[in-house]
């Protein structure tokens, strides 16, 4: 099931391993910092998970298992790099400082975005599967125009990769070579189609026919998503152009918490990816090379803890948006059908008394 | 007062011209756009001036076109997107509504959406099929979206450039069969607002309001009534979404009568929302009921019967009759 053309610097028991290709550059330090952003961004998926089950949330799609992937490649980015995340990149959002609670307005359904996009250089959430990889190759191809030291980061999953403007992305990076770099969390699943139905060959190599690069990365390994991820987009920067990284991975709970994985999928597939958790293994590195001690992860579990806790408040602290609020920003410029929302609706509470 | 004469596609050159010297971040994107000049050769000669960066040949996929028109808009670049023809806009379709459309909102404002996409439309010029359709509707539909459509060269020319300037995201629609028609180009005043209607001749009678092609079928039948001492009042739409109603409907309640012409079919189109909405606005006023003149319930037909589909002036003037038969 894994290809031999795998990129892996740690195995799931937490060893090093060496690649001809790669190599890890992360200190201990850094290591931890990234355990911590694994842990807390897992609290948070699993916090989400709780506020849907008690009606807090409207819907949520949980990352466990892809923790790894995400802090990974959301690490290796440059501040001013951009990013073009589908409705799961949590950890991506919180590596770009996207604050969390305004991660969840979305989930709370009291926005269809919830944060500035371009001040966390981190674009608005895009559902319909793969949009956003054509306007990641777009964005990419002003930062050329603009002669900027800047790269493109994109995600999509296994089941968007059929889709026709993921392809299309692929086209147009190659043609222009812009400077993005698509990352594919291949987690096995499209809500229940397995990712073979989608493709009869591993995902990366569908890149080199469309002439450019496709690695293939442990998904749940994290030094390796970053170092892979980190020389692809230094590798755009520098006009290298595209490059395609398919992170296999494995969703560990349900595509959304409206899905029921255990219509599709047997328990020992999932037992087996358990043992390759990509918290876990760094937590064994951290323990055999840098002698962390169980008082620093004792501190990280507390501080998610209580991360938890605020994360809690501030969801339902998000009260029901203004219905006025639909009518703005429709348009950029007056709108006599906007003017005329606005007013029918003000004059409709008015008189129903609403406030 | 400089003025110049000129064909609708020279003129819609002229203003992308005139567009791209006032402002660098514009650029061109579309199917052979660059040394082909587009199959229509709207844009000939401007990727030899202003270069591959800024005047786009790509490869052939419409989705990729808007979708990545969309990247360039978050990067504040003003993209005019050309569709090659009308039918084709289609596998841009998901792009259009669920981005472009939506993004100025889901960013709460942040990003602008200013591209526009020009989309020659209608029929009329005995084309195969995909090449002659009239898809306004559907994006008239889209909250987030404006469509207007020009009908003579001096709009061409003005509205392109106020349409690149806006900060809403554009449906351009060219009247295709009106391309090589010339007429005069005032290159100092610009005419009107980008979605004011415009009354193209001042009568009595009978409102007729139309877009694009439509126009001049209008005022063929306005001259043929006239013969039959019946008074046509003219108004070329130009804003598709939003409607300029005020205009219609001061005409309306002058004449108390209406005729909406369009070539796309009739079933909740344009002419369907400027009926119900002027039944509302000019109820007290209205002689007779609105009457639609629009292409048929069909796919558009092979090239050698578009004319029995088109509206034709025959059409145009049995729908007045009609409107001018409601009162004794």
């Amino acid at each position: 099931m894994i290809d031999e053309e795998l990129v892996q610097l740690l195995t799931p028991e937490g060893e090093r391993v060496t690649h001809p290709d790669y190599a890890s550059s992360l200190t201990g330090e850094q290591i931890l910092s990234m355990y911590r952003d694994m842990v807390i961004v897992r609290r948070l998926c699993n916090e989400s998970t709780s506020l849907q089950r008690q009606g807090q949330l409207a819907l949520w799609a949980p990352i466990q298992g892809q923790e790894g992937a995400q802090i990974g490649a959301g690490r290796a980015l440059a501040p001013m790099d951009f990013t073009f995340p589908t409705y799961r990149e949590h950890g991506i959002a919180w590596c770009r400082g996207v604050p969390p609670e305004n991660l969840l307005r979305l989930f709370r359904a009291v926005s269809n975005g919830g944060w500035d996009p371009q001040k966390y250089r981190h674009h608005v959430p895009t559902i319909v599967l793969g949009n956003q990889v054509l306007n990641a190759v777009g964005y990419a191809m002003g930062i050329q125009r603009d002669g900027a030291d800047e790269a493109v980061l994109t995600f999509f999953g296994d089941g968007a990769s059929s889709q026709g403007d993921v392809l299309e992305g692929f086209v147009w990076a190659s043609s222009f070579n812009a400077p993005v770099v698509f990352f594919c969390q291949n987690n096995q699943f499209g809500i229940s189609t397995p990712s073979s139905t989608q493709s009869k060959v591993p995902l990366y190599r569908r890149a080199r026919g469309f002439g450019f690069p496709g690695v293939r990365v442990d998904g749940n390994d994290l030094l390796a998503c970053y170092e892979v991820t980190k020389a692809a987009l230094e590798n755009a920067r520098a006009g290298g152009g595209p490059t395609m990284i398919e992170a296999y991975t494995y969703r560990m709970g349900a595509h959304t918490t409206s899905d029921d994985p255990t219509r599709y999928r047997v328990d020992a597939e999932v037992e087996v990816w358990k043992h390759r958790d990509p918290i876990e293994r760094i937590k064994a590195l951290l323990v055999r090379e840098y002698h962390t001690k169980p008082v620093a992860f004792d501190a990280i579990n507390e501080e998610a803890e209580a991360f938890a806790l605020k994360l809690r408040d501030d969801v339902l602290a998000m009260g029901r948006p203004d219905p006025l609020s639909m009518f703005d920003n429709v348009y950029a410029e007056p709108h006599p059908l906007i003017d005329e929302g606005r007013r029918d609706m003000a004059e409709i509470r008015a008189s129903a008394g609403a406030n | 007062m400089a003025t110049s004469t000129m064909t609708m596609a020279k003129a819609l050159n002229e203003g992308l011209r005139r567009a791209m010297e006032a402002n660098p971040k514009v650029l061109l994107m579309g199917e052979d756009i660059g040394k082909l000049g587009g199959v229509f050769r709207v844009t000939d000669g401007l990727q030899k001036d202003f270069g591959q960066d800024r005047v786009i040949d790509t490869p052939l996929a419409e989705s990729a076109i808007v979708g990545t028109a969309v990247g360039l808009a978050i990067r504040g670049y003003r993209t005019v997107c050309e569709m090659q023809f009308d039918g084709f806009v289609f596998p841009a379709f998901d792009q259009i509504v669920s981005q472009v459309a939506k993004l100025h909102k889901r960013s709460d404002g942040i990003y602008t959406m200013g591209l526009v996409i020009r989309l020659p439309f209608q029929g009329g010029i005995g084309a195969i099929e995909h090449h002659s359709e009239s898809p306004e509707a559907y994006f008239a539909h889209t909250p987030g979206l404006r469509v207007v459509s020009c009908s003579t060269p001096n709009d061409a020319y003005w509205m392109i450039q106020q349409a690149i300037e806006s900060d809403d995201p554009i449906i351009f629609c060219e009247p295709k069969s009106r391309y090589w028609e010339k007429g005069e180009v005032d290159l100092e005043n610009p005419p009107q607002g980008l979605y004011d209607a415009v009354v193209r001749r001042r009568g009595t009678d009978v409102t007729v309001v139309g877009y694009g092609s439509s126009v001049k079928t209008m005022l063929r039948a306005a001259d043929a009534a006239d013969a039959e001492g019946t008074s046509l009042e003219i108004i070329d739409l130009r804003g598709i979404a939003p409607i300029d109603f005020p205009t219609l409907v001061a005409s309306v309640e002058k004449t108390g009568r209406l005729v909406v012409v369009q070539e796309a079919p009739r079933t909740a189109s344009v002419s369907s929302e400027i009926v119900a909405e002027l039944t509302e606005r000019c109820f007290y006023s209205m002689r007779a009921p609105g009457i639609r003149v629009t292409g048929y319930h069909v796919p558009y037909p092979p090239a050698r019967i578009e004319e029995d589909y088109r509206p034709t002036v025959d059409r145009v003037l049995d729908a007045v009759d009609r409107v001018m038969g409601y009162e004794s």
